[in-house]
């Protein structure tokens, strides 16, 4: 065991976890946030996707201790704290979950996707958002809803709070 | 109905001001023999109105995202003349006073249309009642609007709360007037789902994000050949682990047999998963590296191809006639094994208390099975049994099957404190149950023109009959023929038709996936229906509509070739293919244009046509058949599940692929507003997409393929 300071959505928080933990059962059963999720447990789904000093990861392949002292973890409880982000609300608007389960991760590959790329083709979008599986097969209203948060975005509003 | 009498005496939630229960409508014959076993339609769901006026629901049916946390509210909103966010939704228990509560068979809306509405009415009626006699008026001269009853002369109003009460002292009326359908205010109209905010902010509460006092985690090792004996444990290595409290035997217990297992037991589930990586276990397992074989499997249903099966129906002298044809073909269509792979893996915590009760948490899309199979494994009584549903991260028909459930039992009594079973992705991948892989045989044949000869013979493992047992051997499973009896297929052939069935068993556990049989089916069916167009000499769509008299199955290919652009003239290398197939009460059909791209082909296109009669939500009807498409296809051109020398030769989804959002093609889906009964929504749109797609490819290609899954990259 081995004691691990981290930055989970802006808050300090402590933890005494195996070195080799993946990020997300930490942030699962340690800090426990739930709305990162376990799909595989080999990076083939993207349902545990987090943002760790703003670039997506696999936090079910990101063994605690190869985690920066000073890292940034944001998870989807950290994107839309004050207000949803944009693409929250644009989730909502084209009624994207059906269960729902996998869209934590979906959500935050497509937070990163729009912060480098604010104008997205649906190439870029096929290409940023192939890493994250969806069994309900909601990819074709993601689509939908990045363009749409994209323009909400280049409006200016519904950055979300807390980043 | 029930009286409000008994229904008082047996509910738990009658310190409310007023509550309501009604029970079964008219059993339908049809609805029965599709789906015998899902779709039970002895229902019991109850409404709460508080004096406080809030009003409650219990949901008969979990939410595993197809929509029934607003379907089913809808349908009393509705009725009771108040808007959607006024209904407050409590899942139900699985008791047996609320009836059939499985999220199964696309039931839903199909089987609470009647009830819940007649309820919602009744409540209405008497609360109309209960004000006018307060005010001295006749009932006629008041409305229900926005949760008020008022009158209409001097626009005096009183709350439901106000009359909750009073009202509850009424009988419930046996036949109350329904709302006519021009006067729906929510019922086929778009609104939003109002659970999805919680479902983009991480707050929605799934079963592995429930947390209990006390509890302990486990993993476990299954039999890598599925129903082996532990031979030997060496536990030393996973005793080292930090963490690890426990290694325990322990058992998997299927519907049909048990398996043995190995539990690691540890403080949180990254230790138990360590522990479980460093269990070495040895299996003594029999026979099963030989008879666990999907190629062994196939090649008995070949076999089976080439014998008579036993008849289901037979129109015509069949046989005698598809001998003396002079423009025949027959062929093989296969399907695979396939798992249904929700992301949320199976999990489940259960706490065996010392006073003998027992506390379950659980994504099941059925608490009334869950509670049932529980009763049964742990030899208890319903009352000692309290079962908490939480939303299901997907299941698909496979959290319907309560083995991982069943395991956190076991491991609790015999732990005696809350256990926290969760399966890996390896678990549920390499584990089943599967669908079963069937091989249609088909014969048919053609005479001037028109498909007049068809025999489908359906052949492979019986889900009832290896899940269920009960059944004969000559006895035909239920869904098995169900799906593509003359109920389900509409065509007339004017000569001769046989539908006939061979059961082929297998050892890999099989259950119900989406759409059942007719996820396999719909592919020999409609892609033979495209050869013999082809061997007529006609274009498949009007050879299809020669064959149909049917006018909801006429509308909705008409539709389709409309929407679809049917007739448009394609550049060489481009092709479109068709197909309809009715399951759940609902017709859909689809239309794929494909276009050749190196040994390949590219999907283009997809649309989607569906008539599922009245439906509630357009969009979620939408999204539905959205979700079929992409599962369909997935079925078509992704992996299949595997077993060879015993073992599942898939493990996770490097090996068992999905379909992702750069293979999706662009979708279009329309709704048939044919004001039929409700039909099913979450799975007919499936079995149609992987024929429309085989048809498409065999027109832009030539190529006619007749097994599934194929490499849509590398046809040759």
């Amino acid at each position: 065991m081995a004691v691990f300071n981290l930055t989970v959505n802006n808050k300090k928080v402590k933890v005494d976890v195996e070195p080799d933990m993946p990020l997300l059962w930490v942030i699962r059963d340690f800090v426990g946030l739930k709305g990162t999720k376990f799909g595989c447990g080999m990076a083939m789904c993207g349902a545990c996707t987090v943002h760790l000093n703003g670039q997506p990861i696999r936090s079910c392949q990101t063994p605690i201790s190869t985690v920066a002292k000073n890292a940034k973890i944001t998870t989807v409880e950290g994107i839309g704290e004050v207000q949803l982000h944009a693409v929250q609300q644009a989730w909502i608007d084209e009624q994207v979950p059906q269960c729902g389960y996998c869209q934590s991760g979906q959500i935050m590959s497509a937070v990163a996707l729009l912060k480098t790329t604010p104008n997205p083709t649906d190439e870029d979008i096929d290409a940023a958002m192939s890493g994250n599986l969806c069994r309900c097969g909601t990819y074709d209203r993601i689509r939908r809803a990045i363009h749409k948060a994209s323009d909400t975005m280049k409006a200016g509003a519904g950055v979300g709070g807390g980043k | 109905m029930t009286s409000r009498r008994n229904f008082l005496k047996t509910s738990s939630l009658t310190t409310f001001g007023f509550a309501l229960g009604v029970s079964s409508f008219a059993k339908d014959a049809t609805l029965k023999k599709i789906t015998p076993a899902i779709v039970s339609l002895e229902i019991n769901p109850f409404i709460i109105i508080d004096t406080a006026g809030n009003i409650t629901l219990v949901n008969p049916r979990p939410d595993m995202g197809q929509g029934s946390t607003q379907a089913v509210p809808s349908l009393l909103a509705e009725e009771l003349e108040v808007s959607l966010d006024k209904v407050k939704i409590v899942q139900s228990d699985g008791k047996g006073k609320y009836g059939n509560q499985t999220s199964g068979g696309s039931s839903s809306v199909r089987a609470l249309w009647q009830p819940i509405r007649k309820a919602g009415a009744a409540a209405r009626e008497m609360l109309t009642q209960t004000a006018a006699k307060r005010w001295n008026v006749s009932a006629t001269e008041c409305f229900a609007q926005d949760g008020k009853i008022v009158h209409r002369g001097s626009n005096k109003s009183f709350t439901y709360g106000e009359l909750a009460d009073d009202a509850s002292k009424l009988e419930i009326p046996k036949n109350p007037k329904l709302k006519e359908a021009k006067d729906f205010k929510i019922i086929g109209k778009y609104n939003k789902r109002l659970d999805v905010p919680e479902r983009v902010t991480g707050k929605a509460v799934y079963g592995l994000d429930v947390d209990v006092p006390g509890m302990v985690y486990a993993s476990i090792v299954h039999s890598p050949m599925l129903h082996g004996k532990i031979a030997s444990i060496d536990d030393a290595d996973t005793r080292k682990v930090a963490g690890v409290l426990q290694v325990v035997r322990t058992e998997r217990p299927m519907p049909h047999r048990k398996s043995e297992a190995v539990a690691v037991i540890a403080t949180n589930w990254w230790a138990a998963l360590k522990g479980k990586k460093a269990l070495k276990v040895q299996w003594d397992n029999g026979d099963f590296e030989k008879t666990l074989s999907t190629q062994k499997y196939f090649e008995a249903t070949y076999a089976a191809a080439k014998k008579e099966g036993i008849n289901y129906e037979e129109k015509g002298d069949f046989s005698a006639k598809y001998a003396s044809a002079s423009k025949k073909i027959e062929s093989s269509y296969e399907t695979p094994f396939l798992s249904h792979a929700p992301i949320e893996p199976e999990n489940a915590i259960v706490h065996v208390k010392d006073d003998g009760t027992i506390e379950i948490w659980a994504p099941v899309q059925g608490p009334d099975w869950a509670l049932r199979d529980v009763c049964g494994y742990m030899n208890v009584k319903p009352e000692q049994v309290k079962i908490n549903v939480t939303l299901l991260g997907g299941a698909f028909g496979r959290k319907a099957y309560h083995d991982f459930l069943l395991e956190a039992c076991h491991l609790s009594k015999e732990l005696k404190k809350p256990v926290k079973v969760i399966w890996t992705r390896e678990d549920d991948i390499t584990q089943g149950p599967y669908r079963p892989g069937m091989l249609s045989h088909m014969q048919g044949f053609v005479e001037e023109g028109k498909i007049t000869g068809f025999h489908h013979h359906a052949i492979g493992e019986s889900i009832a009959g290896q899940v269920f047992k009960g059944l004969k051997d000559d006895e035909a499973d239920p869904w098995l023929t169900g799906e593509i009896s003359p109920e389900n297929s509409k065509y007339n052939f004017a000569t001769a038709s046989k539908i006939s069935w061979t059961n082929v068993k297998t050892d890999i556990p099989v259950v119900w996936w989406r759409s059942v049989y007719a996820s396999n089916f719909g592919w020999g069916q409609e892609c033979f229906i495209d050869e013999l167009a082809h061997l007529a000499g006609k274009d498949p769509l009007q050879a299809r509509l020669d064959i149909l008299t049917d006018e909801r199955f006429r509308k909705v290919l008409e539709t389709l070739a409309e929407k679809a652009n049917w007739n448009e003239k394609l550049p060489a290398g481009q092709g479109k293919g068709i197909a309809v197939f009715r399951s759940f009460d609902s017709i859909s059909a689809a239309c794929v244009t494909v276009s050749k791209k190196e040994n390949g082909v590219n999907i283009d296109k997809v649309v989607s046509v569906i008539d599922c009669g009245y439906y509630v939500n357009p969009d979620n009807v939408k999204a539905q058949t959205e979700g079929n498409i992409v599962m369909g296809l997935t079925a078509a051109i992704k992996d299949g599940i595997t077993f060879t020398n015993g073992v599942c030769d898939q493990t996770n989804f490097h090996q068992f692929n999905l379909m992702r959002i750069n293979e999706t093609p662009k979708m279009e889906i329309h709704i048939i507003d044919s004001g039929a009964n409700p039909g099913g929504v979450g799975e007919p749109g499936l079995p149609p997409i992987a024929p429309a797609l085989g048809n498409a490819i065999f027109a832009a290609t030539g190529k006619r393929i007749r097994k599934l899954p194929f490499d849509i990259t590398n046809l040759a």
